[in-house]
């Protein structure tokens, strides 16, 4: 059973080698990629069912332990594998509606595949590292994969977004491996469980810096403000189907980095403080910045941001209440955020723009895509009895069982924010659905469902978004069981039954 | 793993602030150059990481207490691999800069610095609304 571990991570480098060499023949190309992440789902769903009772590990190539790489899933790792896999899943599958209807592309098809897959690769890969530098390495072929996708076609506006995005990225990977071989040289390991151990008898000086070099380089990833300038830079000019996958993905990765260092590697020593006041900040100033946006993904991008700050909010306050609230927020925020950025691209594709000042009355032409936005937008907002509203009256509720002051802003800013996503989401929709239709945009509306454009919105493309939508709705009425779910990660989290299962053998 | 070598961890602080001075550049070939520096200097401080140096590590060529760390290295030879494929995409991103613009810098974020603009001359975007609030319940957003 252990072996299913290595499943996600062989499942899609297999792929992407045999989509690679596929290039031309773009229906293998799309069968053999949807069928891999498929075959993804399904062992992160057993792994789900698995690590309910115990700690899934698999020691890679049986070197001597702790020395060798080990995978491990445990509670959280395999409901983010599972998250994460269902989204990439649907965006697959609109990208493939996509390709099949635009004729006019400028995305070379022949490469998307092989690198998507890769990208799913590294994502999991992250989820189940179980060392510090095949974490490393898992970041790496992630990031990767995300310069090659952002930047496809080379047009002008993606270079430039690229190269911040580049620039950024690998600035915080050099302070990834300067922090790997500080913690290296203090500890003489990189296994997460071992280091565990270690890192107890050092210095409490030599422990902070540690703990605030990991923290900052996972912030980067995570961008939690002031380390989130470069998002909503990079994220926008992207296709639809790239910007979904990274909004969803790429940052949560980020964000379950930081939820597993900082309890497994430091927890007597808590950023409260620290976390608390980035947490509050990145809410607040992210969705500020939302609220200023008169382009649709952009605003998407400023809210992913603020939303981040949601999640450190429960990181910061320590307590499994609200690691608890942090995991459900992370699970619903990754399926949320990637359905906007998906409507956004139906919404493209409709009227043409994403320029609020541009569009208008999309809600007679197309009902269906405003059914598509109005869910997840109120769902993002956290209107009851969305997911979102339960994940943020999670942690509002750890935030006011800790009630020491900074929680108490962080409560306060965390209903502030809501209220702004709710006027940025409201805006979309009065600016975007309502109204009436300028010429252009009827003209690019009636231009479609002729045989050289396509349908206006293409089955697949509708499909999956609906799979997303319908999956957020999922976790709200299985919100009970599933918070169970997550309450027992969180405490295993801080018991760190990790160290246990992982090391149980060599001790 | 108690006597770090002074000269090597001075010399990859050296290594790696020379890097990260090119990285604040705006030029991307300049940038880099500095990604090189930095990456190289880390590799250095894996080597202090590995402690003093000693022998091959291979059973039956060095014994085992004199061998060298074989960990740290094996990670400087993965950090290596990137290195050299972070180069060549970052090159290729520079040349289809200069391909599209004749400059290979980093451009400024022009929707931000748009909206900023605006900010300044206190002036609302196009998608800005008047509200007015009336008792018979008609049109409240004036178009």
């Amino acid at each position: 059973m252990n072996n299913l571990l290595a499943a996600p991570v062989l499942l899609c480098l297999l792929g992407a080698g045999i989509t690679f060499l596929a290039g031309r023949h773009p229906l293998l190309q799309r069968t053999v990629s949807i069928t891999a992440v498929v075959a993804v789902c399904a062992v992160a769903g057993v792994l789900v069912w698995l690590t309910d009772s115990t700690t899934v590990v698999l020691w890679v190539g049986d070197w001597p332990q702790p020395l060798g790489i080990v995978l491990v899933a445990d509670r959280l790792a395999a409901l983010m594998l599972l998250v994460a896999s269902l989204v990439s899943l649907a965006v697959l599958i609109y990208s493939t509606g996509q390709d099949r209807d635009e004729r006019r592309r400028e995305t070379p098809v022949s490469i998307f595949h092989p690198t998507f897959l890769l990208l799913v690769a590294g994502v999991s890969n992250a989820f189940l590292a179980g060392d510090l530098f095949n974490l490393f390495v898992s970041f790496e072929l992630l990031l990767f994969a995300s310069y090659v996708l952002l930047t496809m076609g080379g047009t002008t506006e993606r270079i430039r977004a690229g190269s911040v995005y580049v620039v950024v990225n690998l600035v915080s990977s050099a302070l990834f491996l300067v922090t790997l071989a500080s913690v290296y040289a203090a500890t003489g390991t990189v296994n997460l469980a071992d280091l565990a151990l270690r890192l107890g008898q050092l210095p409490i000086e030599l422990r902070s810096v540690l703990q605030v070099m990991l923290l900052g380089v996972f912030a980067i990833k995570a961008a939690v403000f002031p380390l989130s300038a470069w998002l909503p830079h990079s994220y926008p000019t992207a296709p639809a189907p790239v910007t979904a996958v990274f909004a969803g993905l790429l940052t949560k990765v980020g964000v379950y980095a930081i939820i597993r260092t900082q309890t497994l590697l430091f927890p007597s020593q808590p950023l409260t403080v620290l976390l608390g006041i980035a947490g509050a900040a990145t809410m607040v100033i992210g969705i500020l910045g939302a609220v200023a946006q008169v382009e649709i993904k952009r605003m998407l991008s400023f809210t992913l941001v603020s939303h981040i700050g949601y999640m450190v909010f429960g990181v910061s306050l320590a307590t499994v209440d609200g690691y608890a609230g942090s995991i459900f927020y992370a699970a619903h925020h990754i399926t949320i955020q990637a359905t906007l950025f998906l409507v956004a691209g139906l919404i493209e594709r409709v009227g043409g723009s994403t320029s609020l000042d541009r569009l208008g009355g999309l809600a007679k032409l197309s009902p269906l895509l405003g059914a598509l936005f109005l869910v997840p937008a109120m769902n993002l907002a956290g209107i009851p009895p969305l997911s979102g509203f339960v994940a943020k009256l999670a942690l509002l509720e750890a935030g006011v069982e800790v009630g020491s002051p900074l929680a108490w802003t962080l409560v306060a800013s965390g209903v502030v924010t809501s209220l702004l996503t709710l006027y940025a989401m409201a805006k979309v929709w009065n600016r975007v659905f309502w109204g009436t239709a300028s010429d252009a945009v009827v003209a690019n509306a009636r231009s479609y469902d002729s045989p050289d454009r396509g349908r206006l919105l293409p089955h697949l493309m509708v499909g999956s978004t609906l799979g997303l939508v319908a999956l957020a709705l999922v976790f709200t009425v299985a919100a009970g069981p599933m918070y169970d779910y997550v309450h027992r990660s969180a405490v295993a989290l801080l018991d760190r039954s990790y160290i246990t299962a992982v090391l149980g053998g060599a001790g | 793993m108690n006597a770090a070598n002074l000269t090597l961890a001075i010399t990859a602080g050296l290594v790696i602030a020379c890097g990260v001075y090119l990285i604040t550049e705006r030029s991307l070939s300049r940038i880099l150059v500095g990604v090189v520096l930095a990456s190289n200097g880390v590799n250095l401080l894996f080597l202090v990481a590995s402690g003093p140096a000693g022998g091959a590590p291979i059973i039956g060529l060095t014994p085992a207490d004199r061998m060298s760390d074989p960990l740290p290295q094996a990670m400087v030879l993965t950090a290596i691999v990137i290195t050299l494929s972070v180069a060549a995409f970052v090159m290729t991103m520079a040349y289809r800069s200069f391909q599209l613009n004749g400059n290979d810098e980093v451009d400024d974020d022009v929707e931000d610095a748009r909206i900023a603009a605006l900010a300044e001359a206190d002036r609302t975007s196009d998608s800005f609304e008047e509200l007015g609030f009336s008792d018979t319940g008609e049109d409240v957003v004036s178009e």
